[in-house]
């Protein structure tokens, strides 16, 4: 199995959420992403991973429009997305968390959620000086929504605290908050367990299968842990030096050899090769 | 700041200690109203009973009040969204001179100033955005010098205008466009008069809010800066404020939560600037005359030194900065070298040192407030009334104590305490919340571990 090979999991089912095609980017002399081809099927979960460096971040990036592809186009729900900013991506119903928590550390955590919620409030800043009726009724239904959705990651009566002064793993939750509050189809996921220990990675991991079934989301998990999206994934696009390296279904993946090469180096294929497949088969 | 956050309207109905705290806040409100609308009418009795007191007179509190709508206006800017701006007195001295240009003899139209201050704002909000939209790329120091030279320069376009010819090549026929020495905006002589705002009574005669009548005045600042208060308020609680505060927290996060960054800021600048027109508008109307090198670059440093020792991001903090700061600038100072510089001026004369022998404490008043900034920052760098957030920003408060307390927390507090959402939410089961702070706490403590 020196390439991927073909099988329904890659196969393009026609009713993608996200596609990329060619996506290329570059900076200067380094090829960070090398013509990936991605699709994530509506309603799935699917999992880009591969080791530190493998371009897993850049990728994400380009879909979230920090990053605009050298060369290829990302088209979300039949939309183009190359060229758009960030704020116009999440509005079109991408939402995401960052690899480093990237809260709002000096506001409350209702106030985190309240700004997730901000392009879907309709007032205008001069409405917020006379505050009609509208914005009073407007900012009450956003406030019990925020609470809602803090009382969905189980943090309801952290509702006042500042984020900062959270606890590591409430962060964590946090963040997927305020992605929700986005009222995102797609939800992106950066290392969402990194510094998690197994068993808050593993509630985290039946939350997020949560998320996909209670709200119907659509999931992309980015991890250089093979381990964390295996139990949970649909597809797994594995990358490496920029290129994509290997697709399939957890299983196919883990038994593919240039995953094994990737992750444990040449010559370790062939032992490990031989155990993971007898694993997928068991 | 605690207390206006729990008297917003859509906050959950708090525990009684709270409510308290508002019905004490909205008192102390209430009386320093009641005192500012009635010390000018008793100033001159209190001074003649009390003289050897440093009593403010009623044109100081007018330069207070003055600078504490400046300094509300740039706390959106710096104090809201964390853009540094070292040139705010620019919108300061255009809001002037559009109610100069606008309501007096320098081009014969006299305009009623209460439309003219609504003209003066929109232009200074106008200006805000034609310089908030080439710097927003720009932040931190970049910002802090653009808006600098901005400040500068149109000081010195006001101050250079006075006399303008400009005229087309000879080679293009030479025709005179502007001028021959067209006096624009009075150069170095500045402004004089400017039509001061007036209401007529119903029984002959007018009331004129210049400094003529700084009572009447006073009372007419005093309308403004209520009113802007009240605007930042609305603002800093609505999901403007909320997103002007999430771009100084974090710039891309807030991008990524679909907030349009530019626009945001933009809004920030403008609106910012647009207090600065709205103060200028009233002082050259009250002082009738306007000069180009009374917007200098100290009045920009001196809004800046409020909001910092005021409490960045406090409304409250930075209207009593402003208070605070001019008092000591235009009373406390004149009436403490009357007991300090004799003396000083009698060492001086007795050493034969000339710096001491014309000693005078009101010439060091930049000195004593960058000593008392400096001060400020290593005793207490949030302010004198800061918000809660700096205050546990700049010392750590409450950092240690949320984790530890967490589960504790949670059995104590009653379940109905909060707003019903859905009781059985999805998740309850998968994520359960008492377990972080546990493993957190176990991970710390290194005796902990096996």
């Amino acid at each position: 199995m020196t390439a991927p090979a073909a099988n329904p999991a890659t196969t393009s089912s026609g009713d993608d959420l996200l596609v990329a095609v060619d996506c290329t980017k570059r900076f200067g002399g380094l090829l960070a992403v090398s013509d990936v081809d991605f699709s994530i099927p509506r309603g799935s979960i699917a999992s880009l991973i591969g080791p530190n460096g493998a371009g897993k971040t850049t990728f994400f990036n380009m879909i979230t429009g920090l990053y605009v592809p050298t060369t290829g186009s990302i088209k979300f729900d039949g939309t183009e997305l190359t060229g758009r900013k960030p704020h116009e991506v999440v509005r079109l119903g991408i939402g995401r968390t960052f690899q480093n928590i990237r809260l709002f550390g000096n506001m409350t955590a209702e106030e985190n959620v309240l700004v997730g919620l901000h392009h879907t409030l309709k007032g205008r800043w001069w409405q917020a000086i006379l505050r009609p009726k509208s914005i009073i009724e407007e900012e009450a239904a956003a406030l019990d929504r925020a609470l809602a959705l803090l009382d969905l990651v189980g943090l309801k009566k952290r509702a006042k605290t500042l984020a900062r002064n959270l606890p590591y793993g409430d962060q964590r939750r946090l963040e997927i908050a305020r992605a929700l509050a986005t009222e995102p189809k797609l939800l992106l996921l950066d290392e969402p367990t990194a510094g998690m220990n197994p068993e808050e990675t593993r509630q985290l991991m039946d939350f997020v299968r949560t998320l996909r079934t209670s709200l119907g989301l659509t999931i992309l998990l980015i991890e250089h842990d093979m381990k964390v999206v295996m139990g949970i994934s649909d597809r797994v696009t594995v990358l490496d030096h920029g290129e994509k390296i290997s697709e399939g279904t957890p299983d196919q993946v883990r038994a593919d050899p240039r995953v094994i090469e990737a992750y444990l180096g040449r010559g370790a294929a062939s032992v490990a090769g031989g155990g993971a497949e007898a694993g997928a088969e068991a | 700041m605690t207390t206006a956050r729990t008297a917003r309207r859509l906050s959950l109905p708090g525990p009684l200690r709270d409510l308290d705290r508002r019905r004490r806040n909205q008192l102390i409100l209430g009386v320093v109203l009641v005192l500012a609308i009635v010390y000018p009418l008793v100033y001159r009795t209190l001074e003649a009973a009390l003289p050897f007191l440093p009593w403010p007179g009623t044109a100081v509190l007018i330069v207070c009040s003055t600078f504490a709508i400046l300094a509300l206006g740039l706390n959106i800017v710096m104090g809201f969204a964390g853009l540094l701006d070292l040139g705010y007195v620019a919108f300061y001295a255009i809001g002037a001179y559009t109610t100069a240009f606008l309501a007096s003899g320098h081009f014969g139209i006299h305009i009623s100033w209460w439309i003219v201050v609504w003209i003066a704002v929109a232009i200074a909000a106008l200006w805000g955005v034609l310089l908030g939209a080439p710097t927003l790329r720009l932040r931190g120091d970049y910002l802090a010098i653009v808006t600098l030279g901005f400040g500068e320069i149109v000081r010195i376009v006001f101050r250079n205008l006075g006399d303008v010819t400009l005229a087309l090549p000879a080679f293009l026929g030479g025709a005179v466009l502007i001028g021959p020495n067209a006096n624009l905006t009075g150069g170095n002589v500045g402004i004089n008069p400017i039509d001061p705002p007036t209401i007529p009574l119903p029984w002959g005669g007018e009331i004129v809010f210049s400094n003529q009548n700084p009572v009447g005045s006073f009372y007419l600042i005093l309308a403004l800066l209520i009113l802007t208060y009240f605007i930042c308020i609305r603002l800093r609680d609505s999901k403007l404020g909320r997103a002007w505060m999430a771009i100084r927290e974090d710039e891309t996060a807030a991008a990524a939560m679909g907030i349009n960054t530019v626009t945001t800021k933009l809004l920030a600048f403008s609106l910012g600037a647009s207090f600065s027109g709205f103060a200028g508008a009233f002082t050259g109307a009250y002082q009738t005359a306007i000069f180009a090198e009374s917007f200098n670059f100290a009045v920009s440093i001196l809004v800046v030194v409020i909001i910092i020792l005021g409490g960045i991001g406090s409304l409250r903090g930075v209207v009593i900065g402003a208070f605070a700061v001019q008092y000591v600038n235009l009373t406390l100072l004149a009436w403490a070298s009357q007991y300090v510089n004799p003396p000083v001026q009698a060492l001086g004369n007795a050493t034969g040192i000339g710096l001491l022998r014309e000693f005078n404490l009101v010439t060091f008043n930049y000195l004593i407030f960058g000593i008392v900034l400096a001060v400020m920052m290593v005793r207490r760098p949030e302010g004198l009334f800061p918000v809660e957030h700096a205050k546990a920003e700049m010392h750590g408060i409450g950092v240690s104590a949320e984790v530890t307390a967490s589960s504790a927390d949670e059995l104590s507090l009653a379940e109905g305490d909060l707003v019903e959402a859905e009781p059985d939410s999805v998740a309850e089961a998968a994520l359960k919340a008492d377990t972080p702070p546990e493993t957190i706490r176990k991970r710390d403590l290194p005796e902990d571990t096996p």
